[in-house]
């Protein structure tokens, strides 16, 4: 199958800073859920930049298959629009699409719905806690019905039991479409817990170090947590960071 | 009980103060037109209200109409260089050395250049001028300080221009240039007062005229009452613009 979208060879240079990423490879095939793991400043958000086509890498070569709005973005930060209220925020990929208002204040409201958040549609940023505004925040990427997903550490800013909480909501999400996604973290049991096949990168400039693939199914089974399989994942990834970084020969 | 004391505070001090001002005039029996005593320049607001009302309206309503006008042009005028970079970078320091230039240095100018005959014009353009600056900066600044991310979002979602600057720029620009509007505020009043200082021919009889030709004669509890009154208005301008900035971005943020 050809992937969704890939990285084949790139490199990113910044004036002043030098490489940063590469040469590093990645492929997206239809569906899959992968976790990117690394420390502060590996590059795993310019590989997040390159892989939603916003930079151009310095050498090597990007494909991509979704076309202009099929691929959507959720960052650290809710990133939401703080004078407008949830369901115009979610209804802004919509209508910068050229939908009418109406038609995608309605659709906004079925994503606001999917996310558990029908009772907030009409608050506004400021009124709404961190793990709320983070719904609204993918619940305005889903909207769109998006190929390739791409999440940028969002849960950094958030309560564990809040994580947990969101963890399977994208699970369950994802289930209804399957788009390709990939979900930048630093945490390792949560790249274990959310995808199926997790690459770490080492730093300086950031590579691939080794990668896990966790063979459990998609939403996972209450319990996962405690679960061999889970233990024995997060266990190889650890291993892998720990490489990354030096430790491990 | 310590909040009405604290609202109580300045008060009691404005009283001791005013008190001890009033004895002291008394018991040194200084000269009025060197230092009136605080009764004095009671009994010349009370004597004179209706001018000193008259004349307040007329440097403030000088000053909001420059406030208006100030903002007009200096959001269009932003909007329009904020659009290009080049332009912004050839404007930036043009405007940094007008600001910077004192109203009181370009006031004769101004005046010769509207006409002797029509001080209103020139004390207008004066406070027109210094209300511009803030506002402009702020809508500048506004502008350009959008969230980095959802400018990417936008990228992302294939904004066009006039998408972008409706949906993000200019809401995003909306906080800096309420700040703005409040700085201006105050600095019409003082251009206006300036102005009609510089112009001073009594053409036109703003709360500056009032405080002219009372020291010119020398009367001096006439010249407090005027810059009495003259402090109040400006206090009572900012407190108005200060709860409107608050009250619209309550509005704007929804909290
Ligand atoms: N626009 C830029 N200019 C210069 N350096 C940058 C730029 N963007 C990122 N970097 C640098 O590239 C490195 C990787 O950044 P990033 O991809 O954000 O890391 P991560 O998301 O893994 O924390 C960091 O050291 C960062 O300082
Ligand atoms: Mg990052």
């Amino acid at each position: 199958m050809s992937p969704v979208a890939s990285l084949i060879a790139v490199e990113v240079a910044y004036p002043g800073r030098g490489t940063v990423l590469g040469p590093f490879d990645l492929a997206l095939t239809e569906g899959e859920i992968v976790a990117l793991v690394g420390s502060s400043g590996c590059g795993k958000s310019t590989a997040l930049r390159l892989l939603a086509g916003l930079e151009q890498p310095t050498a090597g070569t990007v494909t991509r298959t979704p076309e202009r709005g099929q691929t959507a973005v959720v960052f650290q930060a809710p990133t939401l629009m703080p004078w407008a209220d949830a369901r115009t925020n979610v209804a802004l990929p919509l209508e910068l699409a050229g939908m009418a208002k109406a038609k995608a204040h309605d659709q906004a409201q079925e994503a606001l719905k999917a996310v558990g958040l029908e009772h907030a549609i009409g608050s506004k940023p400021a009124q709404l806690s961190g793990g709320m505004a983070m719904r609204v925040s993918l619940a305005r990427a889903l909207v769109t019905r998006p190929r390739l997903l791409l999440l940028d550490e969002p849960f950094a800013a958030l309560d564990e039991i809040t994580r947990r909480n969101l963890a399977d909501d994208i699970h369950r999400l994802w289930d209804q479409t399957r788009p390709a996604v990939v979900f930048v973290t630093h945490n390792v049991e949560e790249a274990a817990y959310m995808a199926q096949r997790v690459v770490v990168m080492s730093a300086n400039p950031g590579k691939i170090a080794g990668q896990t693939i966790i063979d459990a199914p998609l939403p996972r089974p209450l319990g996962f947590r405690t679960s061999e399989v889970f233990r024995n994942a997060a266990e190889d990834v650890s291993h892998d960071l720990a490489k990354a970084m030096g430790h491990v020969q | 009980m310590s909040r009405t004391l604290e609202t109580l505070a300045p008060i009691l001090l404005v009283a001791v103060l005013l008190g001890l001002w009033e004895a002291a005039c008394r018991l040194t029996g200084v000269p009025a037109y060197f230092l009136p005593a605080p009764s004095a320049v009671a009994a010349a607001m009370a004597q004179d209200w209706a001018l000193l009302l008259g004349s307040a309206w007329k440097t403030l309503s000088t000053a909001l109409l420059a406030l208006a006008f100030a903002s007009l042009t200096a959001c269009s005028l932003a909007l329009i260089i904020s659009t290009n970079r080049l332009l912004e970078k050839a404007v930036q320091p043009l405007a940094v050395a007008l600001q910077v230039t004192p109203v009181v240095a370009i006031a004769p100018q101004v005046v010769i250049w509207a006409g002797l005959a029509h001080p209103d014009r020139a004390i207008i353009s004066l406070a027109v001028i210094v209300a511009f600056f803030p506002i402009f900066s702020g809508a500048l600044t506004g502008l350009k300080s959008t969230d980095p991310d959802l400018e990417r979002l936008f990228d992302l979602y294939g904004a066009t221009r006039w998408q972008r600057l409706l949906r993000l720029r200019i809401p995003s620009a909306t906080p800096f240039v309420l700040e703005g509007h409040k700085v201006a505020g105050g600095l019409a009043v003082i251009g206006a007062v300036v102005a009609e200082f510089v112009a001073g021919s009594g053409g036109s009889q703003g709360l500056a005229w009032r405080i002219l030709e009372s020291s010119n004669r020398l009367q001096t509890a006439k010249t407090f009452a005027a810059v009495i009154v003259l402090s109040l208005m400006g206090a009572l301008l900012h407190a108005v613009l200060q709860a409107s900035e608050q009250a619209i971005l309550r509005r704007f943020r929804g909290r």
